[in-house]
């Protein structure tokens, strides 16, 4: 591989696949968790799972564990078929929600846990134990137990328990759900660095959009048992593929109308009588004359206190709100259809004096590639 | 402190003197010179020494303690194994049947309990004797021992096994290095129990005991029948010994586990 080119294994069509699932539904009596996914994950990603409570994202990450059963369809890991193998017999390791520390062990005794029970010598175990401990900054723990260490240091001594067999694959399961805000974000950072220093393949399952941003490679956001888009960070919020991943990843603004004309890149969408239409990039799936809808993120809309004639896309509206954040503040303007649209504006200076106050007529614009045309 | 009104103080004496009076009594007792149960006729050991040269005492002592070790052993295997049932199986046909099942000879009167373990007993063919008493007792006290252990069995995090699994064990080496030694205490109060419930009971062991092995309850039933001798009075107050010991240590355990946790707890914020 190119040393220069980007990590990006899932568009070398010649890449394999650590992990593949073919056509893999999952049910629990009538209830269909997952429903016929395909989805290939390569080594040394980082890959997220990403969606609202009951999507069965924690249902995908739990058959690569070995702990369900796959009703149909298949997964592969390394070309293995993991049909009929528990969670024992594959060399797969997992961090769970609740850390599941054992309690009357201690810190050394846990990350050696695994170790006894493999195939490594005795000898062996004790400076594995201690590499393990430096790498997640705990030499000064190994005699204590759990319920002896605070919550950030138990989820290191979970972190460590899992890669300690140097799994080929970590599954990590809400790793950071019960740390605080802060030490969640200092955490990220943590894991993306063990991930690239050990290059084990992870797969983390979460609900915080913001967390998945911050540290996968790809994210797949799931709905309902099924995968809405897999793509990278910034694809996922530049060019969602439908409506629900515009919606779920991010703030977003939505006009609905109808696609008045179709090209390669580019399409439009006539959302009001006598409106002039709004162009953005084209999403999938779109046809010429069916009800589409635009997306635009609000950092992308500009607002202007004259029509900017220049533009191509601009709606007029009444400012209703205006939300001061401190290093942001964001408008809320009321368009004649009734549609509300969000622009957020970085406030760059002091506002000594604000221009525009509520009930002010504004105009609101954006470029031609800031914002997509979705089907809906 | 506030100091304790009037009226608290006389209800506290009144309800400790109302539990602790006829033990007291019986313990003053048994240091009796007198041979009579109700005259003082000054102190003595006299009847401890008598109660060690008594055979059929001490025969029925050790039958006792044999009948409780084993039979509290086989109903905590028992009663372990169906609270594992019971928590982890889920939700299958007849659950409610089963817990239901499990429970209700708590509450089966114990003349009943006896009277069926007997009949069967009878209709197999077995001798009554040591190993009868046993299979009663762990039949009784098994009941006791689920509860016990399902209660925990209920707040255990299922995670723990799984992460057992996943780092490599099978499932019984998971149960065995993982789940048995952190609901251990839970087991062994279950078996706490199951021993001093044994040890207890006169109802069911005179139903299956026979001619070969009398236990303790019954052997000091069966003489008080004959009138009160001052060696069942020393053989009493060895039994309160025991069993206030036995308290002690338990409670001092607890403590010093809680007030170890919360040590734990306090290294944990540094």
């Amino acid at each position: 591989m190119n040393a220069d080119a980007p990590f990006a294994p899932w568009e070398d069509e010649t890449a394999t696949p650590l992990i593949e699932f073919s056509n893999v539904t999952k049910r629990f009596g009538t209830f269909t968790a997952i429903d016929d996914i395909d989805l290939k994950i390569y080594p040394q990603e980082f890959f997220a799972l990403l969606g609202p409570s009951g999507c069965g994202k924690t249902t995908l990450m739990r058959m690569l564990g070995g702990f369900e059963t796959v009703t149909d369809g298949r997964i592969t890991i390394d070309g293995t078929d993991m049909n009929g193998i528990p969670p024992n017999k594959r060399a797969v390791n997992m961090m769970f929600q609740s850390y599941a520390l054992f309690p009357h062990l201690t810190v050394a005794q846990n990350l050696a846990f695994g170790l006894k029970r493999s195939d490594m010598p005795k000898s062996e175990i004790d400076g594995r134990v201690e590499e393990m401990l430096r790498l997640v900054q705990l030499q000064k723990f190994a005699s204590r137990k759990p319920h002896q260490m605070s919550g950030g240091q138990r989820q290191r001594v979970a972190l460590a328990r899992a890669l300690a067999k140097a799994p080929k694959l970590l599954l990590l399961d809400e790793p950071l759900g019960a740390l605080d805000k802060k030490l969640r974000q200092e955490t990220q950072f943590e894991l993306m660095d063990i991930q690239e220093k050990t290059g084990t393949t992870f797969v983390i399952v979460t609900h915080d959009q913001e967390e998945a941003m911050t540290v996968a490679s790809r994210i797949a956001v799931m709905d309902h048992g099924k995968l809405k888009q897999v793509d990278t960070p910034d694809r996922i919020y530049e060019a969602p593929s439908s409506v629900y991943v515009a919606d779920f990843i991010g703030d977003v603004n939505i006009i609905e109308g109808q696609v008045t004309q179709l090209a390669e890149d580019t399409a439009e969408l006539s959302w009001g009588e006598g409106k002039p239409a709004i162009r953005g990039m084209a999403g999938e799936n779109l046809s010429i004359s069916t009800s589409g809808a635009f997306a635009v993120r609000p950092e992308k809309v500009a607002i202007f206190t004259e029509e900017p004639m220049d533009r191509h896309n601009r709606v007029s509206g009444i400012v209703e709100d205006i939300a001061y954040l401190g290093n942001m503040s964001t408008y809320y303007v009321r368009l004649e259809s009734g549609a509300l649209i969000k622009s957020q504006i970085a406030n760059n200076r002091r506002i000594s004096r604000r221009s525009i106050t509520w009930g002010d007529t504004v105009w609101l614009s954006w470029t031609d590639t800031a914002g997509i045309v979705l089907a809906s | 402190m506030k100091k304790p009104s009037w009226f608290n103080v006389v209800s506290l004496t009144v309800g400790f003197a109302f539990l602790y009076i006829p033990m007291i009594v019986l313990v003053i007792f048994s240091f009796n010179e007198s041979k009579l149960v109700s005259v003082w006729g000054g102190f003595s050991t006299k009847w401890y020494g008598e109660l060690m040269q008594n055979r059929a005492f001490l025969d029925a002592a050790w039958v006792t303690l044999k009948v409780g070790f084993i039979s509290s052993t086989i109903a905590t295997v028992l009663g372990t194994m169906a609270a594992f049932v019971l928590v982890r199986a889920g939700r299958f046909r007849g659950r409610t049947l089963f817990s239901g099942m499990i429970y209700a000879p708590l509450v089966m009167p114990e003349v009943i309990t006896g009277l069926s373990l007997l009949l069967l007993f009878i209709a197999v063919g077995m001798d009554r004797g040591v190993s009868t008493i046993v299979l009663a007792h762990a039949t009784f006290s098994m009941c006791y021992v689920s509860v016990v252990v399902s209660s925990r069995m209920a707040t255990f995090d299922e995670s723990l096994e799984e992460a057992a699994l996943d780092l490599g064990c099978s499932p019984w080496d998971a149960f065995r290095s993982v789940t048995l030694p952190i609901i251990a205490p839970a087991v062994a109060s279950g078996w706490l129990l199951a021993f001093t419930l044994s040890l207890d009971d006169l109802v069911i062991a005179s139903f299956t005991a026979g001619p070969s092995a009398t236990t303790l309850p019954i052997k000091i039933y069966s003489s008080v029948r004959l009138g009160v001798s001052p060696e069942i009075n020393a053989l009493s107050t060895i039994i309160i010994g025991l069993v206030t010991i036995g308290v002690l240590v338990a409670s001092i355990t607890s403590k010093r586990a809680i007030q170890k946790q919360k040590r734990g707890e306090l290294l944990a914020e540094h």
